[in-house]
């Protein structure tokens, strides 16, 4: 049966998304090439490929690699900087009634701060620091991995940003809830959590790696288990609202995380398969709402019945 | 209107040679705008363990019939998946996506067209497109072997004069489809040259191009994401002011202009 009055509206950070999906990072550009797919303001929020203070032209070819359900890329954060998103790229992702998630990732704290300066100013609706990707040399890693300095950068970002923060965590770490709740305590209003794990193919003709980097981060179906079980940690420690991903392909899958207790979901890899994933996802969690006779998605988030040990 | 992906009948197949299938499938909207140089993004699985779509060039299209040929090599996992797919099968497919082939107004001397393997395919649909402005092509087109040669009847009906090659000797010119253009630009005026095949080929035609002054389009291959100019994997240089640039081989190619392609290190 079909539920017209269910509620749908999440809220992240203070910021309502008018559903819980949202596209991952780096997965979905600037919402141009998609966009002409589906009408994009179907979506609860666009979160914009990584953005970095000056342009970076990227890591070389190949880039991309496929494994067992899954795919290893090494982009190396190719973008055109933060002035150029907020000039060039922001303006035609406003026409869209959906909100926008400023991905960023620097190299040092000042950089950071100074891009979150650069989007205040800006119509974005929030910002997602990315202290985890895992193919820039400097920086990158080292932040999302040492809870002191998760809190040391959260902390100072935060006096810069007018909008919510959210911070992206790695799941390349020993305790995620420990860079979880560091991240909590230096002022973050959300987290987000898979980004991908590090990981390497190896051609065993040409005994050379297949990514031209040698190394790149796993997503897909392959790392959901993974995800799912650190959001479910990690929503156990903290109170700030979670956006979870890693693997989502389907509705099920997004029901699986917000039961681990995620508030919103990202669609990442699944958009490459089907570019209609993050509709076809939508439609498949509303139409679990209603065979649960569910009429706020709410009150699903966090409701794994786990076993008494 | 939004584009979309398309469930498409497979019509007929054949196998042309060792593993090299020839694929017809049913689709209006793809037949309906199909240009030669574009390729079809097709999923070869379930989408979920196997996630990447194989890009597969168009290599004829029949808009009154309202379908599509491409023809495939099988190599791996995905090119396996088409392989076992039959006549009556669907197959879920994107397209036509990429940048295609320029066809100049007017073009001073001979048109040349060299494929070397997996690469000639497409330039059959550009041959066809070149002969309906009123001007024959000359195709130069390389096989590794006597039994991989394929279409060159098909390329004859559209083209002045079509020559084959193999690497081994074992069917017409012993060597690489190359050496017949080096000897074309000797002999007479070339005005444009349109290529497709693997990297140290393209390599070559673009500094024959360049030391002759003529005039090049290059088809690129590399692995891709999401086909469409999102995700930035399948990146490939292009020569700037300075240096090079990152452009993307699914939405700014595949075709590029031989001048301002870089070639890789390795
Ligand atoms: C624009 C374009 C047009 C093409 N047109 C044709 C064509 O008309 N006929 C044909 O036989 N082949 C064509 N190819 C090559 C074809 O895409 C690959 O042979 C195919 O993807 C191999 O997939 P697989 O699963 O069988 O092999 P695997 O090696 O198992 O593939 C593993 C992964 O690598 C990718 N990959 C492997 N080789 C290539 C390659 N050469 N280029 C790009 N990605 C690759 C695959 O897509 C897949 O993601 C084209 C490639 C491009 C980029
Ligand atoms: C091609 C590609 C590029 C990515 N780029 C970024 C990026 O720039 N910034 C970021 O925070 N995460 C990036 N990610 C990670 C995704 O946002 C996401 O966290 C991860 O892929 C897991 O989700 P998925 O399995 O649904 O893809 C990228 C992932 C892919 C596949
Ligand atoms: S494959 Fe995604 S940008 Fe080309």
């Amino acid at each position: 049966m079909e539920n017209t009055n269910k509620s749908l509206k999440v809220n992240i950070g203070g910021v309502m998304l008018k559903n819980p999906i949202v596209t991952a990072s780096g997965t979905f550009g600037f919402g141009k090439e998609y966009g002409e797919y589906f009408e994009l303001s179907r979506l609860g929020a666009i979160c914009v490929k990584g953005l970095t203070l000056t342009p970076r032209p990227g890591n070389p070819p190949p880039r991309i690699a496929e494994t067992a359900s899954g795919i290893l890329n090494s982009v190396g954060l190719q973008n055109p900087g933060v002035e150029a998103f907020v000039k060039h790229e922001l303006p035609h992702i406003l026409k869209h009634d959906t909100k926008v998630i400023a991905n960023i990732a620097g190299n040092t704290l000042e950089e950071y701060c100074h891009m979150a300066q650069i989007i205040s100013d800006s119509a974005t609706d929030l910002v997602e620091m990315n202290i985890s990707c895992p193919n820039v040399k400097q920086g990158g890693v080292a932040f999302g991995t040492d809870a002191e300095m998760v809190y040391n950068i959260t902390h100072e970002v935060k006096k810069y940003c007018k909008q919510p923060l959210i911070v992206k965590l790695s799941p390349n770490v020993t305790d995620i809830t420990q860079i979880a709740k560091a991240a909590e305590s230096g002022g973050a209003d959300a987290l987000s959590l898979i980004n991908t794990l590090l990981g390497m193919r190896i051609d065993i003709h040409t005994k050379k790696p297949i990514l031209a980097n040698n190394v790149g981060g796993l997503s897909g179906p392959a790392i959901k288990p993974v995800a799912v079980r650190m959001v479910w940690q990690v929503a156990s420690a903290v109170k700030i609202p979670i956006i979870g991903m890693g693997g989502i392909m389907t509705g099920s899958d997004a029901i699986e995380f917000m039961l681990a207790g995620a508030s919103a979901v990202a669609v990442g890899t699944a958009n490459f398969s089907d570019p209609l994933a993050c509709v076809r996802i939508l439609e498949e969690v509303e139409s679990y709402l209603d065979k649960y006779e569910i009429t706020d998605i709410n009150d699903i988030v966090g409701k794994v019945a786990v076993h008494r040990k | 209107m939004y584009k979309q992906t398309y469930l498409c009948e497979i019509v007929e197949k054949k196998q042309l040679a060792p593993e090299i299938i020839d694929m017809t499938i049913k689709s209006k909207e793809l037949a309906a705008d199909a240009l030669p140089g574009q390729f079809l993004n097709i999923r070869c699985g379930d989408g979920c363990s196997t996630i990447l779509r194989r890009p597969i060039s168009i290599c004829d299209v029949d808009p009154a019939a309202d379908t599509l040929r491409f023809i495939f090599q099988v190599k791996g996992s995905g090119t396996q998946f088409l392989e076992a797919k039959q006549c009556g099968d669907t197959l879920d497919i994107m397209g036509p996506l990429g940048s295609p082939f320029h066809l100049l107004e007017k073009v001073d001397g001979d048109v040349i067209l060299l494929g070397g393997g997996i690469g000639v395919f497409p330039l059959f649909l550009l041959a066809k497109s070149i002969y309906e402005k009123g001007v024959k092509p000359t195709a130069y087109l390389g096989f590794r072997s006597a039994d991989l040669v394929v279409m060159e009847a098909e390329f004859k009906q559209y083209t002045k004069d079509v020559k084959v090659s193999t690497d081994d000797g074992s069917y017409g010119m012993h060597g690489y489809a190359t050496a017949y253009l080096i000897n074309h630009i000797k002999n007479k005026k070339v005005g444009l040259v349109y290529a497709c095949g693997p990297e140290p080929m393209l390599r070559q035609v673009q500094s024959i191009c360049h030391e002759n002054k003529v005039r090049c389009q290059l088809s690129l291959e590399q692995r891709m994401g999401c086909g469409i100019g999102a995700c930035l994997v399948c990146a490939c240089k292009i020569k700037k002011q300075e240096g090079f640039a990152y452009q993307h081989v699914c939405k700014d190619g595949p075709v590029f202009w031989s001048e301002d392609v870089v070639f890789g290190g390795e």
